[in-house]
């Protein structure tokens, strides 16, 4: 490769290694060649930050943090902004979309065990990387001060009233004041636009890093860098750049249609996306009859309700996170594909599943009865999936892994 | 199967949730944003009934004017009475402080109502005043219970009076309104009122988001060039992975 030691790259490559970069990372990257729609998510999710970023970005240009003009300054970027709408509407509809490809991106690792031995580590950062989206979520449905930009925060804020002893000074050290405010505005402003932004964006760059310096799993569950060719490159491996590359790119106009859909069509997503109180300025004397947090949180929220005590709620809602990382150290079993395991984890990887919906779900709704009930039960199947792995992946009958990967 | 199946139930959980949501029964707006006279007429009606007292704040009167096709002129002549320029916003004289006092709360501004409440519950909302000597404006409603505000359309409309039925609930009986009856009428019958409350709707709902019918034209282009782009992009990947076997 004379062209990348010689004239204006050799220039740059003398001083930054740019050719060895591009290479390491992309056209010399070896990844699985049977890698299949599952595998569509995690380029989806760094395109659908690009976006966020991009537009959030232009909609700070117009929007004022100020509990007095925060939500007429919406409604100017959504009015007198030329092509405001379109940015807002990308911007909101990018969140839930996120979400969407981060599940779908971690069903995936569930699927084909992409979180086991060596890749532990890559999965504690995706975890770190949901921590912080959750964050940024929280911290930006605050900004358009609607009425469930405000009480959903209040409610939020005040579970960690329920902590014993410090509980209530650590509310008011978060809100900055007795109540959601014009102080909680400003700062939750600064984390969502800054803080956590930064913070996602270095914990991206290190779950990559990992990827690929263990690389990519497979629905075999195989490691292709077990099988290598008299070059030392995998014999299952196909280079990222250009097969993966044209690949995603048609993952991406297939999302980016979706999307389009949403944005241009059913931007509220049936009051999903954006939530009818919230065409409503934020007043604190005037509670919301039903205070719900976006879809993406109300699984999380269902849990919390599903127990009696606040404290114990906090803690079970808290908990349902905080197992997740240590998915890796729960499993026991010899195989990761879900083609290869036995009945036993995909049962429990079924009820899981339709648990996780469920209590979706019921977090919409209104508690009481039957659903507390339900939020119950789902609460349970979403622990015990954890909780019980040890016993049934080791009891688990799994089927021989082949050495190379399938069709 | 499994995983189409979970992956489904994604996308149908808003519909899911949406379909199990209850309350009163609205009846349905009907509105049609491109019906430009529909427009005109909700405008005028909005600007004579509604807007001395609600304000509709993230609105101009020149974006108004150009959206639902009248002339700066015709804007100035027949719809501006609270303003003087043609391009502020729709803001009204009354304090806050003043509409505390007088209506119990401030009459909320009324931009965003379709977007918060709906198209339907709005509609229904204009059309089911009734009296009730109970309440401070002799009047209540059917889908707003002990709302605030006086029918201000009443000269229109006429006087409603509800007529009651007997149910069993919970092993009790109960009185409950089934239907509202006209005892005075107004200077409308009732099919046109109800077609003017749909103008009125009709351009409410313009107002919640004058930006829709441009989004949605703009959409179908976006998604023509979308689908073409996807016929490209598909070829070129079959190319590219001829020859992996």
């Amino acid at each position: 490769m004379a062209s990348t030691n010689s004239g204006f790259m050799g220039w740059i490559n003398a001083r930054f290694p740019l050719t060895k970069m591009w290479n390491e990372h992309i056209a010399e990257y070896y990844a699985p060649k049977n890698l299949n729609f599952w595998y569509f998510f995690g380029s989806l999710a760094l395109f659908v930050l690009v976006i966020q970023i991009i537009t959030g970005i232009w909609l700070t240009m117009n929007y004022k943090p100020d509990a007095a003009k925060a939500f007429a300054s919406v409604e100017y970027i959504m009015r007198d902004v030329n092509w405001g709408w379109l940015i807002r509407y990308m911007h909101s509809t990018g969140a839930s979309a996120f979400f969407l490809v981060v599940y779908l991106h971690m069903f995936r690792a569930l699927l084909y065990g992409s979180y086991q031995k060596p890749r532990e580590l890559l999965w504690i950062f995706g975890m770190f990387i949901y921590l912080a989206l959750m964050a940024e979520a929280f911290f930006g449905y605050l900004l358009p001060w609607g009425q469930m930009s405000y009480w959903g925060a209040q409610v939020i804020v005040s579970l960690f009233g329920a902590i014993p002893i410090v509980g209530d000074d650590l509310a008011l050290w978060i809100r900055g004041d007795f109540v959601i405010s014009d102080a909680t505005l400003n700062r939750f402003f600064a984390f969502h636009v800054i803080a956590v932004p930064l913070v996602l964006v270095f914990l991206v760059v290190a779950h990559i890093l990992a990827l690929h310096e263990v690389g990519s799993n497979n629905p075999d569950g195989v490691e292709i860098k077990k099988v290598k060719n008299e070059n030392g490159i995998p014999k299952d491996g196909i280079p990222f750049h250009p097969y993966f590359t044209v690949k995603d790119i048609v993952g991406v106009v297939v999302f980016l249609m979706l999307f389009s859909v949403i944005v241009f069509f059913i931007p509220d997503g049936g009051g999903f996306f954006l939530e009818h109180p919230n065409f409503e300025p934020a007043n604190p004397l005037k509670t919301p009859e039903h205070i719900a947090p976006v879809w993406y949180f109300t699984p999380y929220y269902a849990m919390l309700r599903a127990v009696p005590d606040k404290f114990g709620g906090v803690i079970v809602m808290g908990g349902a996170v905080i197992i997740l990382f240590f998915l890796p150290w729960l499993d026991r079993s010899p195989v990761k594909s879900i083609r290869y395991r036995g009945l036993l984890y995909k049962t429990a990887l079924a009820l899981f599943s339709v648990s996780f919906v469920v209590l979706g779900y019921l977090g919409t709704q209104p508690p009481g009865g039957i659903r507390t009930l339900m939020a119950q039960l789902g609460t349970i199947i979403y622990f015990g999936f954890f909780l019980l792995m040890p016993v049934y992946t080791k009891l688990d009958k799994t089927k021989p892994v082949p050495e190379r990967v399938t069709k | 199967m499994k995983n189409k199946f979970i992956f489904l139930m994604f996308l149908v959980l808003p519909g899911l949730v949406s379909a199990a949501g209850g309350g009163a029964h609205l009846d349905k707006a009907n509105v049609d944003l491109t019906n430009k006279q529909s427009l005109q007429r909700g405008a005028k009606l909005f600007v004579n009934y509604c807007l001395s007292c609600h304000s509709a704040a993230y609105q101009r009167y020149n974006r108004m004017g150009r959206d639902i096709g009248l002339t700066e002129q015709q804007v100035i002549d027949n719809l501006m009475f609270a303003s003087d320029k043609i391009g502020e916003q729709m803001t009204i004289a009354m304090s806050p402080e003043n509409g505390a006092s007088w209506f119990g709360a401030p009459p909320p501004d009324l931009t965003l109502v379709t977007r918060s409440r709906g198209s339907d519950w709005l509609y229904t909302y204009l059309r089911t005043f009734y009296l009730d000597d109970s309440r401070p404006f002799g009047v209540n409603n059917l889908v707003f219970p002990s709302v605030g505000m006086p029918h201000v359309l009443w000269g229109l409309q006429g006087w409603q009076k509800p007529v009651y039925k007997t149910v069993e609930h919970d092993g009790h009986e109960k009185q409950v309104i089934d239907h509202l009856e006209l005892v005075e009428p107004g200077t409308l019958s009732a099919d046109e009122y109800d077609r003017a409350m749909r103008d009125l709707v009709t351009f409410m709902t313009y107002m919640g988001e004058p930006v829709k019918l441009q989004r949605e034209s703009l959409g179908i282009k976006v998604l023509l060039f979308l689908t073409l782009l996807l016929v490209i992009t598909y070829l070129l990947k079959k190319e590219y992975w001829k020859d992996v076997h």
